[in-house]
């Protein structure tokens, strides 16, 4: 191997001309190292140009500029079929005049493999993905979730360098993608193939990646784990779109080392922990997550607001509480459900304190 | 009135069935059934038949071996209609090969465009129909004649200097032919290429196949059925067309239309036309039936 990362895009843009005759910027400026073996998503909602990232690597789509390299070597320009990649289609696209046999000895026909090898291979990729024994069968003879191993099947038995997954459970009902979730990451480790995968389901990407990528109109704004991702959001919207997070907007009013003081306006003044640097007067927007803020009657250590609860609702494991603070800012707190004493913290019109330690927000100034 | 057919399955059936199936069994069936009877009794003298009739076998001995006809002289060609036949066949198979291999592309491309051109398009394509068939034949031959305009706009840039031949031969009659027929080929190819299903070639070519293997191995067999209507649409009345062999021929290419044609015209000779055009039809039918039989099941596998 020339090189450590499976695959790297370098600086790369994709522009598509609109029907109207303008330009659209779908990838713009993407860098991304993913690292041999790793199972890597890419995370963003529909149009954030996680798809396209994927079809240029995959050879579907030619990058408008940039440089697309697959183990060092620097594929841009090379055709799809000419990769040594392979992709797993949100549809599946199986061939449906072909037998599952033929659909997953399709790569293997092309490489020019014997007839009596593929299809012994074929009964071994059929029994990887627990369907063995049903070569003859047709794509339309088969259950959505059939469809989708198979169309694993037909992909990984061409042993390819990098296995490509547009959204591959999107069409699965919910139980079914839970169970798949789980068996794909198994398998991932079993073949020890780098997987890039990518999802518009921030609990799929957060359960099963080693690292991803969340992207937004074009641009990768985070890559990272799934613990930082979540923990240590980089921006507004990479918080926003993992997860729910409460956002206070406020302003600098000093910092002492790590300690920032910051005035949220009209609902009191806050204490954040933060590495970074900030100037007096700085517009920030302080961002916590919901099961990070405690319901108290009275305030305690860290940061206190003082709020009225506008809002209870139940959701059986936990019980969220809308609380309007007395500037403009409002919060959603999240307890758990532990205990039965647990249900009765606050009722709606109650006056409460919001407490959260200085650690846990995060200061975001984009 | 109304009212008594409310409620009553059978006769609503046979109200909405019964005009169309009279049609056909009037203006249709009867007429094949005279023709079939034709084709078994003996000429008359001034063309229609001998009355009363008088069976005979000799019309269609008569197609497997001129030789056998009460007119044919001494150098007799016995195989003279079973080469016409084979003739017409061959210039069958040639246009429907031509309209095949120019419609795919055509229809292909027609698909791949934004719906508002497609269907502009697809009307280019059917504008013709519009036109007289007659017609549209004429305004072709002033385009291939001799003095026509083909021949006039390269003589004028002196790319040739004899009017090329295009028309009264084999040629004339292909092009003519092709130019009639290419639509009947496109319509059920465009039909089937526009629901094809595009990332399937996607895949083909994710899982290395090169863009041409990808076409044989995916399109081409799931755009089958589209293939097969073009080939049965053109093929069925081309064998047996005679305007155009008539018209751009010149009378010097005989098609098997052309021998029925004059059956009934100048040779006076029903019972003998009748005869051929059954064995046409038998033709033509165990062809048709033929190919559907290999390619339903092939789709059938497919679908």
């Amino acid at each position: 191997m020339a090189s450590e990362f499976a695959v790297e895009m370098q600086d790369v843009v994709k522009q598509f001309v609109t029907p109207e005759g303008g330009i659209l910027s779908a990838v713009n400026h993407v860098t991304m190292q993913i690292k041999d073996g790793e199972f890597f998503s890419l995370l963003g909602p529909s149009g954030c140009g996680k798809t396209t990232s994927l079809r240029m690597i995959a050879g579907l789509e030619l990058p408008t500029d940039g440089k697309i390299l697959i183990h060092g070597k620097d594929v841009s320009q090379v055709s799809a079929f000419q990769r040594p990649v392979n992709t797993v289609f949100q549809q599946y696209a199986l061939f449906p005049h072909m037998t599952v046999e033929q659909n997953i000895g399709f790569g293997l026909e092309m490489m020019g493999v014997p007839r009596a090898e593929r299809s012994k291979r074929v009964s071994e990729a059929l029994a990887m993905v627990r369907l063995p024994g049903i070569e003859m069968r047709k794509p339309n003879q088969l259950s959505g979730g059939q469809q989708q191993r198979i169309a694993l099947a037909r992909a990984l038995i061409n042993k390819p360098e990098v296995l490509l997954l547009d959204e591959p459970l999107g069409a699965l009902d919910l139980k079914l993608r839970k169970e798949m979730q789980l068996e794909l990451k198994t398998l991932q480790r079993e073949v020890g193939i780098t997987f890039i995968y990518v999802t518009h389901d921030q609990e799929e990407a957060l359960t099963m990646s080693d690292r991803i990528a969340v992207m937004s109109n074009g641009v990768a704004l985070q890559i990272d784990q799934p613990e930082e991702i979540y923990e240590r959001p980089a921006t507004k919207f990479v918080a926003d779109f993992i997860g729910e997070t409460n956002f206070l907007d406020g302003v600098v009013r000093g910092q002492n080392g790590r300690d920032v003081e910051i005035d949220l306006p009209g609902s009191g003044t806050v204490h954040i922990e933060s590495s970074r640097t900030f100037t007096t007067g700085q517009q920030v927007s302080v961002a916590v997550r919901p099961e990070k803020l405690t319901l108290k009657k009275e305030a305690q250590g860290g940061n206190n607001l003082k709020g009225r609860v506008e809002e209870v609702i139940y959701i059986g494991t936990d019980t969220h509480y809308g609380v309007r603070f007395a500037g403009s800012h409002k919060a959603r707190v999240r307890e758990q459900n532990a205990t039965q004493a647990n249900k009765e913290i606050a009722k709606s019109g109650d006056e409460v304190t919001v407490s959260f330690t200085r650690t846990s927000p995060r200061i975001l100034t984009e | 009135m109304l009212k008594y057919f409310r409620g009553k399955k059978g006769l609503q059936l046979f109200g909405l069935i019964g005009p169309g199936a009279l049609w056909m069994l009037v203006l249709f069936n009867l007429p094949v059934l005279i023709v079939m009877f034709i084709s078994f009794v003996e000429r008359g003298r001034a063309g229609g038949i001998k009355l009363p009739p008088v069976y005979t076998m000799e019309n269609y001995a008569q197609f497997f071996n001129a030789c056998t006809s009460q007119f044919a002289g001494p150098e007799c060609d016995p195989f003279l209609y079973l080469g016409i036949f084979g003739n017409s066949v061959r210039i069958g198979l040639i246009v429907t090969l031509w309209c095949i291999l120019l419609g795919y592309p055509l229809s292909y491309f027609i698909a791949k465009q934004k719906p508002i051109w497609r269907d502009a398009l697809m009307i280019l394509v059917v504008i013709p129909f519009w036109t007289n068939f007659l017609v549209r034949t004429y305004a072709l031959k002033s385009v291939l004649a001799t003095e026509g305009l083909f021949n006039t706009f390269l003589t004028n840039l002196h790319i040739i200097n004899q009017p090329l031949d295009l028309m009264f031969n084999e040629f004339g009659v292909i092009v003519g032919l092709i130019y009639g027929y290419l639509p009947f080929a496109i319509l059920p190819m465009y039909a089937s290429i526009e629901k094809f299903d595009h990332s399937l070639m996607e895949a083909a070519s994710d899982l290395g196949a090169p863009p041409w293997r990808a076409f044989l191995k995916v399109m081409l067999p799931l755009t089958m059925p589209g293939v097969v209507a073009a080939l049965v649409l053109v093929f069925v009345p081309v064998v047996g067309a005679f305007i155009t062999p008539d018209i751009m021929g010149g009378g010097k290419v005989e098609m098997i239309g052309t021998l029925i044609n004059r059956q009934f015209g100048v040779a006076r000779n029903w019972p003998f036309g009748s005869a051929m055009s059954l064995i046409l039809m038998l033709l033509v039918l165990v062809g048709v039936i033929y190919y559907f039989r290999s390619t339903t099941e092939e789709t059938r596998r497919a679908m």
